[in-house]
């Protein structure tokens, strides 16, 4: 491997050595994790292997291989290992520095290129991308292509993913008012995080989960500066630009004054909770205000769940069966997991089911399907076996990327599937009433 | 060694053999700290036959093997100090049958402990061995560590359920012990003998276990106590009274800490220990044992006795107690556990030893283990890169192991012996002990090719006196 010392030498200085002395090598993370499981038991593929090879670069017993940058490239990111580990080794972190070292001495593939130098970090870019996506939709080129072929060019995730592209929203119907008042007695003043696929692809669920929020008593303020929160890149190594895109929004929402921030992506959520870790070396006082940052997280779930949502808003919905996926990062990463079960739950008319294996990762990981499509397309299919056994009609997630595989998920399998999937705040909007959803147009 | 790469591609096909630097490294360690060394080569055969070519191969060769589940054991058992080559089965992972007439399970060697216990319920059944690591463990592992678990004191350790084995010779041959039968004296007892040989006699392929019928009722409680004693003691007193729970595991103040630190299920953080006992069988025998075992606890100083209200509430302290090793980790960088094990009547004893020893070699020690079958876990937390301290550990730790075999006891109750205890094995065997095990060791496998270095060691320790 190039610059194999440099990198040596990085994961020396780097990575927290009392961290990777505390796996104790149990073992206890093998069964959670689903890269392990679906390499049919490779321990270069678990996190007690990954970790061992993390500490031997460290020690200076392994030069950084290509096999060992595989092995992280191959890592969903989903921390299913983390809750598992009794030892409690934060092996998210130990993942993304890692990652950030090689990234920091790697040629970049022109699709990471254009994902995380061009995409992500500009969020007027994003928007004209999507633009462009809704341009490429209306012009009646999204039909053509399909049928030509076209998309077979492109790496299989790649595929998959733009069939599942939900319509692009006109940029005028995107823009938000500054603040949304609270309907009936103000309970609580939060700020909401928009997020980059959230605000553009799926902005109907941004307006849903703004009104719930209002509904609940919430004041919602939506601060203009925020960009994207960064998760892409903290996981994909590209750390410099993480930190930046954390202090941008650090400052954004320190002006609104909230109670919470609050999101509707369960990636982002997890990664906003963690600046203050991203931050922790950085000069001047960024350490404290990315800790204040990083406390007010709170996924809107819980917003909902601890305002007392269920007790006060009737929710209904004709009959249907209703099962849940985690989100990774919101399980893992926030630890919540009973609220939105909790929300479903107090929908009448509904059959909730719990699908077996609800928390492990579907394969989405952020960009990972693009980049990984093999080992995300296996943990796909077993997916959708398993919510094939609920006989759900809708599949229920609490985050884009997840939202949009379960999508594909369902699209491949529509043959044996009638299952919808759809994001936790449409649903529930869905189901607050007519009535509600005027109360809070007034 | 290339040739035997060559050799093992051609028979297992290249995606079965790997011998990169990461492949070698990933399986240079077990759940031993402190102990790693790279193999030559990993392999992955997918039958029996397969097992016997590479065996046969290295036997031809002089060239170690490393039998290997899951890594999870706790002696250095599986660490490939000589290199070699470490054989994995996790393509030889299947329940061959689970057979209802005569209660038995056949496996292959790479099936998980717990995928074991679940395929007995669907079937009404129950297969009672049940180490801490069970969700990881594989069932190859647990007959060559002999391994025990929770409900070891009622119903045994992992000898007790091995009927048969398919086990592959370092020469290459197989044999076949045992079988389906209940009764079978023919000869020794070889089936047992490979039971707990630790990968030194030969692979297990396959085994047929016995199974029992699955416990109509089951009762929990948690009892706390304001010291140590108190707990030991009422060890012994439910024990003099002939009641034999299924389960009586006992946890010191430091061990509850750090579980509750992970598992949050409102462990007596104030307890100086805590007992989790339960009893199984028929509804109105465990009601009554158990009613039995309160009011000994309650006489015996307990402050605090719970019954878990629900199967849920039980399974949660089990799974508290269960991750005890790996929550103490939590403290400190470096973990280290012990498996002393003493006749159960001297538990107290044991405990009062271990903690005397703790103090005088300034190092901190927590312990827990099956209070029910004497055999104790006391665990230090420490640092690996403090010489100073772990000096003084391993005079504590040896300490420990002296104190054990005066008081009756032995150096390990479930983890085996492996490397990291080899150099004690004679403390608790002799010498005449030694010299049958060698030769058993010469019979089996005379070139000394499988899992060479593990349970006799080069130097063995001269025996501290107290
Ligand atoms: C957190 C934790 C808790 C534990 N709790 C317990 C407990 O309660 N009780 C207990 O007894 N142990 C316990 N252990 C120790 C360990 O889990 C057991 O020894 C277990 O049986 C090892 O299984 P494994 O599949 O990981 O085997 P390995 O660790 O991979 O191997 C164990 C030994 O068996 C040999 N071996 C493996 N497969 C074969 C085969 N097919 N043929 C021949 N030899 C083979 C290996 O060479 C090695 O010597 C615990 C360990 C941990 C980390
Ligand atoms: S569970 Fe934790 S301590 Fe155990 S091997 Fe995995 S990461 Fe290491
Ligand atoms: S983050 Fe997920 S895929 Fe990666 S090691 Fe942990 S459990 Fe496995």
């Amino acid at each position: 491997m190039k610059n194999s010392t440099d990198i040596q030498q990085a994961f020396h200085e780097r990575l927290d050595e009392g961290e990777l002395m505390n796996c104790m090598r149990c073992g206890f993370c093998l069964p959670a994790c689903p890269t392990y499981i679906h390499t049919g038991g490779n321990e270069l593929h678990s996190p007690r292997g990954r970790i061992a090879m993390m500490k031997a670069v460290h020690d200076g017993e392994m030069a950084p291989t290509e096999e060992m940058k595989a092995s992280l490239d191959l890592c969903l990111g989903c921390r299913a290992c983390e809750p598992a580990c009794p030892a409690g080794v934060t092996y998210g972190h130990l993942l993304e520095e890692s990652r950030a070292i090689f990234a920091e001495h790697e040629e970049k593939s022109p699709v990471h290129k254009l994902v995380f130098g061009d995409l992500f970090p500009k969020p007027k870019r994003m928007k004209q991308a999507i633009g462009a996506v809704r341009l490429y939709q209306k012009s009646g080129l999204q039909k053509v292509t399909r049928t030509i072929g076209f998309l077979s060019l492109f790496p299989k995730g790649m595929k998959e993913l733009e069939e599942t592209l939900p319509e692009v929203i006109p940029k005028k119907e995107r823009v938000h008012r500054a603040v949304y008042h609270a309907v009936g007695e103000k309970k609580a003043t939060v700020a909401f995080f928009t997020g980059c696929l959230m605000d553009t692809l799926f902005h109907p669920t941004n307006k849903a989960t703004i009104g719930l929020l209002q509904l609940a008593g919430c004041e919602v303020v939506v601060p203009a500066e925020q960009a994207c929160c960064g998760a892409l890149h903290g996981h994909a190594g590209e750390k410099a630009k993480g930190i930046e895109m954390a202090k941008h929004n650090i400052t954004a929402f320190e002006a609104s004054e909230a109670d919470h921030i609050v999101l509707n992506a369960g990636g982002c959520g997890a990664f906003l909770q963690e600046y203050d870790t991203l931050l922790v070396k950085e000069e001047g006082d960024w350490p404290e205000r990315a800790k204040r940052f990083a406390q007010k997280i709170q996924d809107f779930s819980s917003v909902l769940f601890t305002l007392g949502f269920i007790e006060s808003i009737p929710l209904k919905l004709e009959e249907k069966t209703i099962t849940f996926q985690d989100s990774c990062h919101l399980r893992n990463g926030q630890h919540v997991f009973k609220e939105p079960r909790a929300l479903l739950q107090a929908i009448q008319g509904t059959h909730y089911v719990e699908m077996a294996n609800a928390d492990s990762c579907c394969g989405s990981a952020g960009v990972y399907n693009m980049l990984q499509p093999e080992m995300a397309g296996e943990i796909l299919k077993e997916k959708m076996n398993k919510v094939n056994d609920t006989q759900a009609d809708v599949i229920v997630t609490a985050n884009p990327g997840c939202l949009l595989q379960m999508k594909a998920g369902c699209n491949q399998h529509s043959d044996t599937l009638t299952t919808e999937a759809m994001h936790l705040a449409d649903l529930l909007w869905e189901s607050v009433g007519q009535e509600q959803r005027q109360n809070v147009m007034n | 060694m290339e040739q035997a790469i060559a050799y093992f591609t051609e028979i297992l096909g290249s995606a079965h053999v790997r011998v990169s630097h990461a492949d070698r490294l990933v399986y240079s360690y077990d759940g031993t700290p402190g102990y790693q060394a790279l193999p030559d080569c990993i392999v992955v055969p997918g039958s029996t036959e397969d097992v016997s070519a590479i065996v046969t191969y290295c036997h031809n060769h002089y060239i170690p093997i490393v039998p290997r589940g899951s890594g999870t054991n706790l002696s250095a058992g599986t660490c490939p100090t000589q290199g070699g080559v470490v054989v994995l089965f996790t393509r030889m992972n299947q329940i061959l049958e689970v057979d209802t007439q005569n209660l038995t399970m056949t496996v292959q060697p790479g099936v998980v402990t717990k995928d074991i216990h679940n395929a007995a319920e669907v079937n009404g059944l129950f297969y009672p061995p049940d180490p801490s690591s069970q969700a990881i463990s594989t069932i190859g592992g647990n007959i060559n560590e002999n391994s025990g678990g929770l409900r070891g004191l009622k119903y045994g350790v992992t000898k007790d359920y091995v009927l048969g084995l398919q086990v592959v010779l370092p020469n290459g041959h197989v044999l076949a012990t045992g079988g389906k039968l209940t009764k079978d004296v023919a000869g020794y007892d070889v089936t047992k003998l490979i039971v707990g040989s630790e990968g030194t006699l030969g692979i297990v392929t396959e085994a047929t276990l016995k199974l029992v019928p699955r416990q109509e009722a089951k009762s929990t409680l948690l009892a706390s106590f304001r010291s140590i004693e108190e707990a030991a003691k009422t060890v012994s007193l439910i024990i003099e009274q002939a009641i034999i729970p299924a389960t009586l595991e006992f946890m010191d103040k430091g061990t509850i800490a750090a579980v509750e630190d992970f598992v949050n299920v409102g462990l007596p953080l104030e307890a100086a220990a805590v007992l989790l006992i339960e009893q199984d069988g028929k509804q109105e025998v465990v009601q009554e044992d158990m009613k039995k075992v309160e009011s000994i606890c309650r006489h015996s100083g307990a402050v605090n006795v719970t019954m878990a209200a629900s199967e849920t509430e039980a399974e949660e302290l089990r799974r508290a107690r269960r991750a005890a090793l790996s929550a103490l980790a939590r403290l400190a960088p470096t973990t280290i556990l012990e498996d002393a094990t003493v006749p159960r009547a001297n538990v107290a004893d044991m405990v009062n030893a271990i903690e005397q020893i703790a103090r005088k070699h300034d190092v901190r020690i927590c312990t827990f283990g099956h209070a029910g079958d004497g055999n104790l876990h006391p665990t230090c937390v420490t640092d690996a890169r403090n010489t100073a301290e772990m000096e003084r550990v391993e005079a504590a730790f040896e300490e420990i192991f002296a104190a054990a075999i005066d008081l009756g006891g032995t150096i390990t109750g479930e983890h085996g012996v492996g490397e990291m205890k080899a150099p004690y094995l004679a403390w608790k065997v002799g010498e005449t002990g030694i010299e049958v095990m060698k030769a058993i060791k010469a019979a089996f496998d005379p070139r000394n090719i499988m899992n060479p270095g593990k349970l006799f060691a080069k130097e063995q320790r001269k025996r501290v006196t107290l």
